[in-house]
């Protein structure tokens, strides 16, 4: 099982590197050329980027080292114990639609802490790989359209991610609990 | 929903400075993340470039379109309004595709193009998603996970007896995940069709007079 997903990730890639200009040459198509055309956008699409992105990663960075999101985080810990979350993982719950950063550096923590086979470290684990950084996804993704009413975007997105939180902890507790 | 967010992110963390006294470290953090950001955005210029090349070429030799056609009973099913002869669904089951494989720097420039297509399907000059952009941002977000590559590389480096072995609730956790996402869009594209798709009612003016349209 390792082998092959060992075998994806490395060959993922390069793959798609390799088939795509070759199946465009296959079939006629000038791929150098074409390849270069499409490309040009990527310089602009990324500037589109910036307002967006500086806007969220403010936002967040003062929620950050003000210290309030620890305040959140304490004061979520109990109740969210009690319903079978450990509470070291809480941290990782919060922070992981908010900042990808912070969430890999905080399950790297608890894997180190607390072993990857222990059952924060599963949790941790699953967690880490079930869910997207919501906010940074919806910012990007807008942003790069200039799309600035989302309506209900981000409800969806947040719901999906409580539900992939919520099953991740029950499948955790059915397997390991 | 996103501006009250921003604004609770913003003010709560900026009180929370002022209380403590923290105020000079918090505003020095934010100086640090909006250079980021651009670090960030331009950080992408080099992925976005490549991917784009490669989309297009995927796109012109009819790939992308086999692709598109493969996922195609499935989206058609998600985006009834988007035209089956335009590049945006391919570019979207190649998002998906990528997303599912844990190929995070392959799919966000194909996720992109697909945002871009489907804004090319609305007017310029409105700012308000679709709903066909949300749908795809809430599987974008909620996406099936078959292969978490990176949290498996993290265990392998923590010293796991098993790092796999959370291959299978992954792929559990991001299905309920990815469920719950695609039934919340319906209910809410029940709720609040598009002004666009509540007929044929002229839309009142959004933007106030005199303010130029949005950039294309």
């Amino acid at each position: 099982m390792l082998n092959v997903v060992d075998g994806i990730s490395i060959w993922a890639v390069p793959i798609l590197l390799g088939i795509i200009p070759v199946y465009g040459l296959l079939r006629g198509v000038p791929v150098y050329e074409v390849f270069v055309e499409g490309a040009e956008e990527g310089f602009k699409m990324a500037v589109m980027m910036i307002p967006f992105i500086v806007g969220i990663l403010v936002a967040l960075s003062v929620f950050e080292a003000s210290g309030a999101l620890d305040w959140v985080i304490a004061r979520l810990a109990g109740p969210l114990s009690l319903v079978g979350v450990p509470a070291p993982v809480v941290p990782l719950m919060l922070v992981r639609p908010i900042s990808g950063g912070a969430a890999l550096g905080i399950a790297t923590g608890l894997l180190q802490k607390y072993g990857p086979d222990s059952f924060v470290g599963r949790v941790a684990s699953t967690l880490q790989s079930s869910t997207d950084t919501t906010f940074y996804v919806l910012t990007l993704y807008f942003g790069s359209v200039s799309i600035r009413r989302t309506r209900y975007a981000l409800k969806v997105a947040l719901l999906g991610d409580l539900a992939g939180f919520v099953a991740a902890v029950v499948i955790c507790h059915a397997l390991w609990g | 929903m996103i501006n009250v967010v921003w604004v609770v992110l913003l003010v709560g963390g900026l009180l929370v400075a002022a209380a403590g006294g923290t105020l000079p470290e918090v505003t020095q953090a934010a100086m640090t993340a909006a250079g980021k950001g651009v670090e960030v955005a331009l950080g992408f210029v080099g992925i976005m470039t490549l991917w784009l090349g490669m989309a297009r070429i995927a796109e012109r030799s009819g790939l992308m379109q086999q692709l598109a056609d493969l996922l195609a009973p499935v989206l058609r099913r998600l985006f009834p309004e988007v035209p089956h002869d335009t590049p945006a669904l391919g570019n979207m089951s190649m998002n998906l595709v990528a997303n599912m494989l844990g190929m995070g720097s392959a799919a966000t420039p194909f996720g992109l193009k697909a945002m871009q297509d489907l804004r090319s399907l609305q007017d310029p000059s409105d700012a308000t998603a679709s709903s066909s952009m949300i749908t795809f941002i809430a599987l974008n977000t909620a996406a099936l996970n078959l292969v978490p590559a990176s949290v498996i590389a993290l265990r392998v480096a923590a010293g796991s007896r098993s790092p796999a072995d959370i291959v299978g609730p992954t792929i559990m956790a991001t299905a309920a995940a990815m469920m719950v996402a695609v039934v919340a869009d319906r209910w809410y594209r029940w709720r609040q069709p598009s002004p666009r798709a509540r007929g044929k009612s002229p839309r009142p003016p959004q933007s106030p007079p005199g303010r130029p349209a949005a950039p294309p």
